[in-house]
């Protein structure tokens, strides 16, 4: 696991080795056991190694043997074993036992359809001299990132965007449009990012760039294909389903464990993590260490689950403590890292968590990610499901009993007459052809924080449709899939790659050096997962059923059976209450929204006295106020003072080495 | 009753920083329709009615009915505050 950086001169000039040198110092957390760069006439590639496969001979960039192909790749192949033996008998000869290398003679025997025989996670870059042609890849779901842009007729790429702006050439500038779209589904919609200019390669695409010529094409699609309820009955019974998810996911397992460096586990005391470290106790005699997570707020603790489960599977387990003042203490470094805003703070905790394994000496954990979009986990299915129901029976009794049985931990929402729970979640019979209605109360509720944009900023969105945008990229076939499927494919196209696997996985994970790896996320269990009948995912309001058929036996009932917490992290308050924070006080005031013109002062400074004065408890102020001091955090850092900030950052995350 | 419209406008005009709030928002604007309250934006405006006016709000009177414009809780005030005078 590694940070990469390239460069390619559209008009045929050298690269300068130098700016290689500084784009990859940019990155030197994903990265620091090793680092190298490579020149090739209008190309540079340059890698921080993060050893964790073939620690003595796995260096990039690699090369062919005539140097004629190089890659630079940052990630895993968990089927590399597999795909070298089969090279092998194709005639291919290895230099290394590296998966890195597996990618580059498979891109030789069969070029840019090499990504279709991979598993796993993935962004790299290959430059193919012969034909001057670089050909870049991102993995199916987006766990590994890959931005670009084009600037002074040279293509510029990196894993993090901070390498792109090392470059003094390039722009720094917040994207409105992007905003606008981060304040209603929660994140930018690719290949937009939060700045102008700076393009995210899709997760399942592949880029081409060749004679000036740049080409991004898809090479894999979610697709539900005719897996509703409706379908044509599957032979399969319920539990030749379960035998078969259980079977993906003990092999997905499996070849994740390939490592030459211990690995370790997340361990939050839900379902997912239990059954992947319950797993990885299936094949492995040796000492298994888990890590987690204790707030301490009960609202959002679950160490008594994660007890039972340490207990059951008798792992070695590490626990780290936050406080709300943790999240204030570390907030800066976590958007330093996501480089982008965020709308809560629960990346924060899994910033720390990730210190917490890097101090013990792991690099490897595995991780229970990707679940709840695949097998029907999250909330917002059980409330569409239950919109869904009272559109179709307007007139039954069981209409407020079921809305209150949605959010049973959010007290608030408890409180609330029917009259009001129909006027939050309510349907008209109508409206559940909507092709987003899963989202639509999600939506909407996010984008009434955008009151609290600038005049300036709100012309400039001017009349800018994100619903209309998501509207054209919706797949083919997509408005014939069940509710459900519907509902799981926007979780899984946007707010996955934009948010969990990047804001709290990826860049979190990796500014401590930590690689997180998914069994959930095997391109074999996802493609399995959507064939699944929607009634087995939830049946009638029980989330993940299959999987919790799965689970029986494998993890301590208490954890199987237990009610649905989804991870969550004290918001607001973190950051009022306790002793003052300098850079809150600062990037809140007054003063300093005005200057920096992206919110509205007056309204900022009504949201902030509530919160100074304790009467902000609702889920909008919260949101809010991350998303307006997390923005101030990205344009503070990166668009006012990209390279003192850089300063801060690397002091703190002890990463000086230079490359060279 | 001029000095409570004030007073309920005013509360929701700087506690409610989202929707479209301000000079715009007329008597009979639905807070829900604008974009003003959400969940937790009931319970707030309940706490400040009982609050400041010194009422108790029923369970069932936490209807939009009662609640969802300025007009419509100056008019649900009125009846408490004669039931309780």
């Amino acid at each position: 696991m590694c940070g990469i950086a390239g460069i390619v001169n559209l008009n045929g000039q050298p690269v300068a080795p130098a700016l290689l040198d500084r784009m990859i110092e940019r990155v030197r957390h994903r990265g620091p056991d090793d680092c190298g760069s490579h020149t090739d006439r209008q190309v540079g590639l340059a890698h921080a190694r993060l050893s964790i496969i073939d620690l003595a001979s796995g260096g990039q960039p690699m090369h062919n043997e005539d140097k004629s192909v190089s890659i630079v790749f940052n990630g895993e192949i968990f089927n590399y074993i597999e795909l070298r033996a089969d090279l092998m008998r194709r005639g291919h000869r290895f230099r290394t036992q590296c998966d890195t290398e597996v990618i580059l003679r498979l891109y030789e025997e069969s070029g840019e359809e090499c990504v279709r025989h991979l598993n796993g996670q993935w962004a790299f870059a290959i430059w193919d001299s012969r034909r001057e042609r670089l050909f870049l890849s991102r993995d199916r779901l987006g766990v590994r990132p890959l931005f670009y842009t084009i600037a002074d007729q040279s293509l510029i790429f990196g894993s993090e965007m901070k390498s792109i702006f090392a470059l003094p050439h390039v722009s720094r500038e917040i994207d409105p449009v992007a905003l606008d779209q981060i304040f209603t589904f929660w994140v930018a919609i690719p290949p937009r990012t939060t700045f102008k200019g700076i393009r995210e390669l899709p997760p399942g695409h592949s880029m081409t760039v060749q004679q000036g010529r740049i080409t991004v094409a898809r090479h894999w699609q979610l697709d539900y294909g005719a897996g509703g309820d409706d379908a044509p009955e599957d032979a399969r019974t319920e539990e030749e389903y379960s035998a078969k998810l259980l079977e993906l996911l003990v092999d997905a397992t499996r070849i994740r464990l390939r490592s030459d460096v211990p690995v370790g586990a997340y361990l939050s005391g839900g379902l997912d993590s239990t059954l992947v470290t319950a797993l990885i106790r299936r094949f492995t005699g040796a000492p298994l260490k888990t890590f987690s997570i204790g707030f301490d707020d009960p609202e959002f603790d679950e160490t008594r689950y994660q007890n039972e489960a340490v207990r059951f599977l008798g792992t070695h387990h590490q626990e780290v403590g936050c406080t709300l003042a943790d999240i204030g203490r570390v907030f800066p470094g976590v958007v330093w890292h996501a480089e982008r805003p965020i709308l809560r703070t629960a990346p924060a905790p899994l910033y720390i968590l990730s210190g917490l394994v890097r101090k013990h000496g792991y690099k490897v954990v595995l991780t229970g990610e990707g679940s709840d979009e695949m097998l029907g986990g999250y909330d917002i299915f059980k409330e569409a499901k239950i919109r869904r129901f009272c559109a179709a029976r307007p007139d039954s009794r069981l209409r407020p009993r079921l809305l209150k049985r949605l959010y049973p931990y959010l007290g608030n929402l408890q409180s609330q007459s029917g009259a009001y729970l129909q006027a939050f979640f309510g349907a008209r019979r109508d409206q559940t052809e909507d092709e987003f209605f899963s989202h639509r109360p999600r939506w909407q509720l996010t984008s009434q924080l955008k009151t609290v944009f600038s005049g300036s900023v709100r012309s400039e969105i001017g009349a800018y449709d994100g619903l209309a945008e998501l509207r054209e990229a919706l797949p083919a076939g997509y408005s014939g899939w069940d509710g459900l499927c519907q509902a799981q494919y926007l979780e899984a196209a946007y707010l996955l790659p934009g948010y969990i696997l990047s804001s709290q996985g990826d860049r979190m994970a990796m500014a401590h050096s930590v690689e997180a790896r998914f069994p959930f996320l095997d391109h074999r269990v996802v493609e399995f997962a959507a064939r699944i009948p929607p009634r087995l995912k939830m049946k009638v309001l029980n989330e993940k059923y299959l999987l919790k058929r799965c689970a029986d036996g494998l993890v301590p009932p208490s954890v199987r059976n237990r009610p649905k917490q989804p991870y969550r992290a004290p918001e607001g308050k973190c950051f009022f209450g306790g002793a003052r924070l300098e850079y809150v006080d600062e990037l809140l005031s007054p003063e300093r929204i005005a200057h920096d013109g992206i919110f509205d002062p007056v309204t900022v400074q009504k949201l902030v006295a509530k919160f100074r004065d304790g009467r902000a408890i609702g889920i909008k102020d919260n949101m809010a106020l991350v998303g307006v001091l997390s923005t101030q955090l990205v344009h503070d850092q990166f668009v006012k003072g990209f390279r003192e900030e850089f300063a801060y950052a690397e002091r703190r995350a002890g990463t000086a080495a230079i490359c060279h | 009753m001029p000095n409570v419209e004030q007073e309920l406008r005013r509360f929701v005009i700087d506690n409610f920083p989202f929707g479209q709030v301000g000079d715009g928002l007329s008597n009979d604007d639905s807070f829900l329709d604008q974009g003003i309250i959400d969940s937790t934006g009931v319970l707030e405006l309940v706490t400040f009615l009982e609050e400041t006016y010194e009422i108790k709000v029923e369970d069932e009177e936490l209807i939009p009915d009662n609640l969802d414009s300025i007009n419509r809780l100056v008019k649900f005030l009125q009846r408490k505050l004669q039931v309780s005078s």
